[in-house]
């Protein structure tokens, strides 16, 4: 009789979702779909990171990944009009081309696996792991590598990522003329002296126009 | 508090009459049997939100409210479920089927399971998760997908654009619960749950909404946000686009959206209670021989008074406006406010584990 523990159950599951959800992103025929699917595959992902014992990793994947960058995707795709029977036409034209892009794509990669050699400090590495995850949490184990000997690196991954969307503002932002903006500031400071007059109406005289103020 | 169920059971008497052992079958059932006593309370915790909701608004506007099934029409709320349960699923022609049946589904799930990490005494979580902080943001950022699937799978305008800013909205907001969150744990110096309620023990000086005063408000007027209630309920504004993402929902679909919201009031009231209200500890420490889940639920009770109190008295938000609050006001706030707390600890050494 097969018998397999929990976790081990839990991995084949988590392992066969990912797979068969990445797979369905790239057959499914709606891209909203396949977003959808994107998603699952990230959420299986992070199914798998729990198993391996990297729960802070996991919990970043879902806030990261699936909590903010899929649901700009998904924004972006749902606002696409696409016709669909158009997308399918030149399936047949350009099936030659794909099909040898993917052909040298999988010979580079048996040419790079077969060429490929441990580094010779690999096996003493992996024999010196971090402590068991019970003893040292996660997220401190990250936190004494991360802000320690890998602080530059660390810090400039972030001043790069804050360069790249402070470009991405520059150059998509244009200042249009004639648009009308509220000033909160200015709202909340007026008073009602400055808003409204009392006016004495002499009979038969009406009102005459109010200066402007403010 | 599973392990240690999972390890005193068969020691007991009954457990040793019904032959239980230690075996993978037995831990099974045993947390299941935990899930559904935290699920089933919770539910009907729910039906009895949705009412005292319905009442508080209705005495701050002067009227009876829900009064005539039951007595003080208590059973309202199972009136409605019943009624709801009752009539006919409706899905639009030009609807994605699954889709549209499953966003209700996810909203409801997610609303749920939430409640794994929430401690109701010391140890006395489901899942006591060293992160058990950023699993409950994890699966709050995840609540947009049972929005904006429903919204895109309805097929419809109005629903479609009530999804599309409230998916904006909850992700605006998240930005800043993070940040929130990322001052207390700068004092608890643990991401578990259970911890940060430790941390706050000793009685009332020592809960976190005295020294957090300015981050509780941030986290309160977010948690507002993030769960879509007034005066933050863009999605479903009612005068613009009838009920936003729902408009398509009949029957136990709409039901689900109900529930969902409603348990993601309480779950938001609880983690409020949790980082800044000493959780299941008693204001003064002479009164913690009272169970602690009766504090934790007398503070949740309290949180929901006061959701329903701004749901009765203030006024919705225009869009841009709420958008300004998030990014320009919340954001940079809340940023400073990271800054100044970690400045203030490592100037007066007051860092935990040092």
């Amino acid at each position: 009789m097969l018998s397999l523990s929990l976790t081990e159950l839990a991995f084949y599951l988590f392992a066969f979702v990912t797979v068969a959800a990445g797979a369905l992103v790239i057959s499914a025929k709606n891209p909203v779909h396949s977003v959808l699917w994107l998603i699952l595959a990230f959420f299986s992902s992070a199914g798998l990171f729990v198993l391996m014992g990297a729960e802070f990793l996991a919990m970043l994947l879902v806030i990261v990944y699936v909590g903010a960058v899929a649901v700009l995707f998904l924004f972006v795709v749902m606002m696409l009009d696409i016709n669909f029977v158009e997308l399918r036409q030149g399936f047949l034209q350009y099936l030659p081309i794909g099909a040898l892009i993917g052909a040298i794509l999988a010979i580079e990669l048996v040419v790079l696996g077969s060429a490929w050699h441990f580094g010779p400090d690999v096996a003493s590495n992996i024999a010196a792991q971090a402590p068991a995850a019970t003893e040292v949490e996660n997220t401190k184990a990250l936190g004494q590598i991360i802000y320690t000997d890998y602080i530059f690196i660390f810090q400039t991954a972030g001043l790069i990522l804050l360069v790249a969307m402070i470009g991405a503002i520059v150059l998509t932002h244009r200042t249009r003329p004639g648009v009308k903006r509220q000033n909160i500031a200015e709202q909340v400071a007026r008073r009602p002296e400055d808003a409204f007059e009392l006016v004495d109406v002499e009979v038969g005289k009406g009102v005459p126009m109010p200066t402007k103020k403010g | 508090m599973v392990e240690a169920f999972f390890e005193w059971f068969p020691t007991t008497w009954l457990g040793m009459l019904l032959g239980v052992e230690q075996t993978g079958l037995f831990y099974f059932v045993t947390i299941v049997a935990i899930i559904l006593a935290i699920v089933f309370p919770l539910l009907i915790a729910v039906a009895f939100a949705v009412y005292f909701d319905r009442k508080i608004w209705a005495s701050v506007q002067l009227r009876r409210g829900p009064n005539v099934v039951g007595p003080f029409g208590l059973l309202q709320s199972f009136a409605d479920g019943f009624k709801l349960f009752l009539k006919e699923t409706v899905i639009p022609t030009g609807a994605n089927k699954a889709i549209f049946l499953m966003a209700p589904m996810i909203t409801f799930v997610l609303a749920l399971i939430s409640w794994a990490v929430i401690p109701f005494g010391d140890g006395m979580a489901l899942a006591n998760l060293n992160v058990g902080i950023l699993y409950i943001l994890a699966v709050s950022s995840l609540g947009v997908y049972g929005i904006i699937m429903s919204g895109w799978a309805s097929n419809s305008r109005y629903a479609f654009l009530g999804s599309l800013r409230s998916a904006a909205q909850m992700v605006s907001y998240e930005v800043s619960i993070g940040f929130v969150l990322v001052c207390v744990l700068l004092a608890v110096g643990s991401l578990n749950l259970n911890d940060v309620v430790l941390a706050q023990e000793g009685g009332i000086h020592r809960w976190y909404f005295i020294p957090f005063a300015p981050v509780f408000l941030i986290f309160y007027i977010s948690a507002l946000a993030e769960t879509n209630r007034p005066p933050f309920d863009l999605p479903e504004a009612e005068a613009e686009l009838v009920a936003g993402y729902q408009v398509e929902y009949s029957s136990m679909a709409f039901a689900l959206f109900f529930l969902g919201e409603y348990a993601n009031i309480l779950l938001m009231s609880a983690v409020m209670a949790i980082l800044f209200f000493g959780g299941w500890y008693a204001p003064i420490p002479a009164l913690d021989f009272i169970p602690g889940f009766f504090w934790l639920f007398i503070k949740i009770c309290f949180f929901f008074w006061t959701f329903a109190m701004v749901k009765a008295f203030v006024p919705r938000y225009r869009y841009d406006q709420l958008m300004r609050l998030g990014w320009k006001v919340f954001l940079p706030l809340s940023l400073f406010l990271v800054v100044f707390y970690a400045g203030f600890m490592v100037a007066f050494d007051l860092l935990p584990g040092q």
